[in-house]
C-alpha cells in the first residue's frame, strides 16, 4: 500500500504547489494588467490612499487637478477636485470612485500614483509603505496654455466643435478644446452625471460632453483634405504648382455632374487656373480630376503617411482616440480598399472620409514643419512631489513620421498662404504675420448645414503654431466664415509677436 | 536552541517548543493588526493572542496525556493556520473573530473528547463502519429536512438549531472517510478483482452522496468527495484503471452537467470567460451588463484583491476590502475568499508561506499513513490527509481561477464553525494514528 500512498501524497503536494504557482501568476505576472483595468474596484478604492499628483497648466502655476483629504475608516483618503471647473475637461478626464478614470487622469495614472516602476520610485514607495507614510504621486505639467485654451472654449461655447493647436516643431499641444464641455467635479453626483450625459440639442447624434471631440470626434474633412490630395499629387511628380487645369464648374463622376462648392443652385466656375489657384479657391472640379487621375489608392497611401488609419500616439487612453480614414458607415469600421472608394469625391474630402480635428491639425503641422510630423504631446514634464519639484521626466520632441518630401511641403506652404492672402481663408489674416491655412466646408447630408473647418499654421516662414478648428453643423457655415476667425484668435493668443502688436 | 538539542527533546517537548513559536507569531499578528488599525481596534485585541496561546497549551496538555508518541508537528501547524485565520478574520470584522474563537474552543473540546475516547484503540471504529456510512448520508440529508435547513449563497447546506448554524457536510466528510477506510480495508483484495457484488455497496453510498451534493448545488463538496473516494480506492486496490475510469466518468459527468444544468454551466462560463468586453445577459438583474460586473464579480474581485497584494503585500491591516464609504468590495471575504484577503495583505511572500504550511501538514499526514502498520490506519490517515489537501486545492484553486470556483472553506483558516470543529476532529484522528504507529515502532526496537 505504501507505494500507492506515496503516489497519492505526491499528487496532493503537487496540487498545493500548483496553488503557489497560480498565486505567483496573479501577484507578479498579471498584477500590472489587472491594476490597469477600469473595472478594478479594489484598485479604484486603494488608490484613494495615495496622494495623487497634481496637474498643472503649462505655466506651472495654474492647478487643474488637486486633492481634498477626507478621513474615513481611520485613514486619510484623497479625493480629486478640479478647481478650474470644466477647463479642458475632456483632456484632464477624471479620477473618481464610482466611474473610474478617464483622460490624462487615466493614461498617466502610473505617474500620478507613483506606480511607474523606476528604481527611485520603487525604493521610495517601499520605504513609504514600511514607514506607513502616505505615498505621493508625481505631478504633471501639461503643455496647455491657459489663455489660448480659454479663448478656444469661449469661442466654441454654445456650439459643438473642437480646436487643436500645437507647436509643429516640438509637438507640444497648446490647445485642445472640445465643446460642449462639462465640470468633472460633478461626475460623481448622480444628477450631475446624468446632466453631463445629456446631449445638447445643438449637437447632432447622441454624443455627450464626455466625448473628446478633438481626438474622438469624426467629421468629414471637406476641402481641408485637399491638402492631403495636393501632397499626393506633388509627391507623385506628375503635378507641380504650375500645372494648369480647366475648371468647367463641375466634374463628371460615374456619368454624374459633381458641382463646385458655393451656392448649390449657382456653383462657381473659374475657367483656366494653375494648381495654386485651384487650391487657393478650393475648386472641387480640379481636385476631382486629380483624384481620378491619381487613383484612390495613391490618395489613401498619402493619407496613411499623414497618420490616417492609426490613432496618434498622444497621452490619452486608446478608447478616447479615433483613427481617421475612409469609413464603412454600416459596419462602423475603417476600410482602405481603394476599389471601394470614389476617387473624385475622396480627393476633395467627401466620399466616406471621416477625420478627427487632431489628425487635421497634424496635417497642417506636417506642412509647417517641412513635411515631418512631430509626436503630439499634452504633457510637458513630470515632476516629483513636494516643494522641490525636481523634474522626473522632461518630454523631448521627437519625429513621428515623414509625411511628404520637403519640396512638397515648401510648395504647400506657399499654397496655404495664398488661401489666406487671397482665397477662401482671408478672415484668418493677422497684420504683420504670414498666416497659412485651408478652409473646409463639409456636407453633412442636411441641406445648407455644414461642418466648418479651418486648418492653419503661422508664421509661415518660421511656424510656431499649427492647428485645426471645426464647428459642427453650422447653418450656412462656411469654413472661412465660421472656423477661420476662431483660428485667428488662437494664433494671436499664442504667437508672441502678434499679442504684442 | 539548536537543531541538535531539539532532536534530543521528547516528541511532546518538541511540540511545546513549536507551539511557543506559533504563540509568538500569533502575538505579532494581532499586534500588527492593532498598529495598522489602532483608530478602529483596541489594545484588547492582544488578549485574543493570549487566549489562543492558552488554548494551544490546553490542547498540548491533552496530547501529552493521550497521544505521547504522536507526531509533534501537526498540532503546531494546525495552530498556526488557525492563528492566521483568526487574525485575518479579526482584521476583517472583530465580532466574527469572537464567534470564531468560540468555535475554536468547541473544536479543541471535540479534539480532547476524541483523543480521550479513542486513546486505547481507535480501530474500534472499524466495527461501526456502516453506521459511519449511513451517518454520513444522514448528515448530508439534514439540511434538506424542512424546518431545519437553510439556503445560503444558493446552496442548501446549513442546519439551524436555535442560535447556532451548522454545516453538517464537514463532519459527513470525516464519517465518509472512516467508512471508506474500514470498508476498503476489508474488501480490498476482492475489490481489486473488480466483482460487481463487492463494488455494489460502495457505489450505492457514493452515488447517494453525489446525488445529495448535486441536488443541493454543492459542487465543491461533490468534487472533494469524489477525489477522496478515488484516492482511497486507488490506495486500497492499487488499480490505476479504477482511477482512470473514475476520472473518465467525472469528465463525462462534468460535461453532462455543464450542458444540462444551468447552475453548472454558469460556473464554468464564469471560469472560462470572467471578463467580457461587451455587455452580456445578466441573470440576477435580467438586463445587460459586463460579466465582471454581474455573474463573475466575486471571482474577478478576488483576483483584483490578490493582484493588489503583489510581491510584498499591503501589510496586515492595510488591505482594501471596503469602499471609502464602508461598503463591501469582496463578498464572503472571511469564509470562501479568505485566501484572497490574506494574499492581498501578506503578498506573495505570505501566501506562499501559508501554502507551504499546508504542504507541511499534508506531508506529515502522509508520513503517518506510510508509518502506520495496518490497512485501516493507513487508509484512514491517507484519506483524511488527501481530503485536507484536496479541500485546500478546491477553494484556493477556485479563487485563483485554476478551476471553476465553488464555495467551500479553507481548512482551519476560514470563518465557519463546522469547518473548524471538523478539522480539529481530523487532527485528533491523525494524532491517534501517529501515536499508535510510533508506539509500535518504539516497542519493536
Amino acid at each position: 500500500m505504501n507505494k500507492q500512498i506515496s503516489r497519492v501524497a505526491l499528487v496532493a503536494l503537487l496540487l498545493l504547489a500548483a496553488l503557489i504557482i497560480g498565486t505567483t501568476y496573479w501577484q507578479v505576472w498579471a498584477a500590472p494588467g489587472l491594476a490597469a483595468r477600469q473595472d478594478n474596484a479594489i484598485q479604484r478604492v486603494a488608490q484613494f490612499r495615495i496622494k495623487r499628483g497634481l496637474i498643472y497648466a503649462s505655466d506651472g502655476k495654474t492647478v487643474l487637478a488637486k486633492n481634498v483629504v477626507k478621513k474615513a475608516g481611520g485613514q486619510n483618503l484623497f479625493f480629486r477636485t478640479y478647481p478650474t471647473h470644466g477647463f479642458a475637461s475632456q483632456v484632464l478626464g477624471y479620477s473618481t470612485q464610482g466611474r473610474s478614470r478617464a483622460g490624462i487622469e487615466r493614461q498617466e495614472n502610473a505617474y500620478l500614483t507613483a506606480a511607474n516602476a523606476n528604481l527611485g520610485t520603487i525604493w521610495a514607495k517601499l520605504t513609504d509603505k514600511l514607514k506607513g507614510t502616505t505615498v505621493s504621486g508625481n505631478n504633471l505639467i501639461l503643455n496647455l496654455r491657459v489663455n489660448a485654451q480659454k479663448i478656444a472654449e469661449n469661442a466654441l461655447r454654445g456650439k459643438c466643435g473642437a480646436a487643436v493647436v500645437m507647436n509643429p516643431k516640438s509637438g507640444a499641444v497648446y490647445v485642445m478644446a472640445s465643446s460642449p464641455t462639462y465640470d468633472p467635479n460633478k461626475i460623481e453626483s448622480p444628477n450631475g452625471f446624468a446632466g453631463i450625459l445629456k446631449s445638447p440639442s445643438s449637437c447632432p447624434g447622441s454624443s455627450s460632453a464626455l466625448l473628446n471631440r478633438a481626438t474622438q470626434g469624426l467629421y468629414p474633412p471637406g476641402s481641408t483634405f485637399k491638402t492631403v490630395t495636393a501632397a499626393a499629387a506633388l509627391d507623385s511628380g506628375v503635378y507641380t504648382p504650375d500645372s494648369r487645369f480647366n475648371d468647367p464648374g463641375y466634374c463628371t463622376e460615374y456619368g454624374q455632374k459633381v458641382s463646385n462648392a458655393g451656392d448649390p443652385e449657382a456653383p462657381e466656375s473659374f475657367g483656366n487656373v494653375n494648381f495654386v489657384q485651384a487650391y487657393q479657391h478650393s475648386i472641387n472640379a480640379v481636385f476631382c480630376d486629380i483624384g481620378k487621375k491619381l487613383g484612390a489608392g495613391k490618395i489613401i497611401d498619402q493619407a496613411k503617411k499623414f497618420g490616417f488609419y492609426s490613432t496618434p500616439p498622444i497621452e490619452l487612453p486608446s478608447n478616447e482616440l479615433s483613427a481617421s480614414g475612409e469609413y464603412d458607415f454600416k459596419k462602423h469600421a475603417l476600410f482602405d480598399d481603394a476599389g471601394l472608394a470614389d476617387p473624385g469625391r475622396l480627393a476633395f474630402g467627401q466620399d466616406k472620409l471621416l477625420t478627427t480635428p487632431l489628425q487635421m491639425a497634424l496635417v497642417a503641422a506636417a506642412v509647417a514643419n517641412g513635411g515631418v510630423i512631430m509626436t503630439p504631446h499634452l504633457v510637458k514634464k513630470v515632476t516629483s512631489p513636494g516643494g522641490g519639484g525636481g523634474t522626473v521626466v522632461k518630454v523631448k520632441p521627437h519625429a513621428l513620421r515623414r509625411a511628404m518630401k520637403p519640396a512638397t511641403a515648401a510648395a504647400l506652404n506657399v499654397m496655404m498662404q495664398a488661401v489666406v492672402t487671397g482665397g477662401t481663408g482671408t478672415s484668418a489674416q493677422i497684420p504683420g504675420i504670414k498666416v497659412a491655412g485651408k478652409t473646409g466646408t463639409a456636407e453633412t447630408g442636411a441641406y445648407k448645414i455644414y461642418d466648418a473647418w479651418f486648418i492653419f499654421f503661422a508664421p509661415a516662414d518660421n511656424p510656431q503654431v499649427a492647428g485645426a478648428v471645426v464647428v459642427e453643423h453650422s447653418p450656412n457655415g462656411f469654413g472661412g466664415a465660421v472656423a477661420a476667425p476662431i483660428a485667428k484668435q488662437l494664433m494671436e493668443a499664442i504667437l508672441p509677436s502678434a499679442s504684442k502688436g | 536552541m539548536g537543531a541538535r538539542t531539539l532532536r534530543t527533546l521528547s516528541l511532546r517537548n518538541r511540540e511545546l517548543f513549536y507551539l511557543g513559536v506559533v504563540g509568538v507569531l500569533t502575538v505579532l499578528g494581532f499586534a500588527s493588526v492593532y498598529i495598522a488599525r489602532q483608530s478602529l481596534v483596541s489594545w484588547g485585541s492582544l488578549s485574543y493572542a493570549l487566549f489562543f496561546i492558552a488554548l494551544y497549551l490546553a490542547a498540548h496538555v491533552v496530547a501529552r496525556f493521550t497521544v505521547p508518541n504522536a507526531d509533534p508537528y501537526l498540532l503546531p501547524l494546525a495552530g498556526l493556520l488557525t492563528a492566521v485565520g483568526v487574525t485575518e478574520i479579526y482584521r476583517l470584522g472583530p465580532s466574527d473573530a469572537f464567534k470564531q474563537g468560540l468555535w475554536i474552543v468547541i473544536g479543541v473540546g471535540l479534539f480532547a473528547l476524541v483523543l480521550f475516547g479513542l486513546r486505547r484503540d481507535f480501530r474500534v471504529l472499524e466495527q461501526y463502519k456502516y453506521l459511519f456510512g449511513i451517518g454520513s448520508l444522514a448528515l448530508l440529508f439534514l439540511p434538506r429536512v424542512p424546518g431545519l435547513g437553510t439556503t445560503i449563497n444558493g446552496a442548501r447546506l446549513w442546519v439551524h438549531a436555535g442560535p447556532l448554524a451548522f454545516q453538517p457536510g464537514e463532519l459527513a466528510k470525516i464519517f465518509l472517510i472512516v467508512f471508506l477506510a474500514a470498508y476498503l480495508r476489508e474488501k480490498r483484495e476482492v475489490l481489486a478483482q473488480g466483482r460487481a457484488k463487492d463494488v455494489g455497496p460502495l457505489l450505492v453510498i457514493w452515488g447517494a452522496t453525489m446525488l445529495v451534493l448535486v441536488s443541493s448545488n454543492d459542487l465543491g463538496s461533490g468534487l472533494l468527495y469524489f477525489g477522496i473516494f478515488l484516492a482511497m480506492l486507488y490506495i486500497a486496490t492499487a488499480r490505476m484503471s479504477f482511477v482512470l475510469v473514475g476520472v473518465g466518468l467525472f469528465i463525462a459527468g462534468g460535461y453532462g452537467a455543464y450542458t444540462k444544468i444551468g447552475h453548472v454551466h454558469e460556473r464554468v462560463t464564469i471560469w472560462l470567460h470572467p471578463w467580457t468586453t461587451g455587455r452580456v445577459y445578466c441573470p440576477s438583474t435580467g438586463g445587460l451588463a459586463l460579466r465582471q460586473d454581474c455573474e463573475s464579480y466575486q471571482l474577478v474581485r478576488s483576483l483584483y484583491s490578490i493582484a493588489n497584494g503583489g510581491f510584498p503585500g499591503t501589510g496586515l491591516g492595510k488591505g482594501t476590502f471596503t469602499t471609502t464609504s464602508g461598503g463591501e468590495l469582496i463578498p464572503f471575504v472571511n469564509s470562501d475568499f479568505i485566501y484572497s484577503a490574506l494574499a492581498q495583505e501578506l503578498g506573495l511572500v505570505g501566501a506562499a508561506a501559508l501554502l507551504l504550511v499546508f504542504m507541511l501538514f499534508v506531508a506529515r499526514g502522509m508520513k503517518i499513513a506510510l508509518q502506520a502498520d495496518d490497512g485501516f490506519s493507513k487508509l484512514l490517515a491517507a484519506g483524511l490527509t488527501f481530503g485536507f489537501a484536496l479541500q485546500t486545492f478546491i477553494i484556493v484553486g477556485g479563487v485563483l481561477r485554476l478551476i471553476p470556483l465553488t464555495g467551500i472553506t479553507l481548512p482551519f483558516v476560514s470563518y465557519g464553525g463546522s469547518s473548524v470543529v471538523a478539522n480539529f476532529a481530523l487532527l485528533a484522528g491523525l494524532l491517534l494514528i501517529s501515536d499508535r504507529a510510533n508506539a509500535n515502532m518504539v516497542g519493536a526496537r
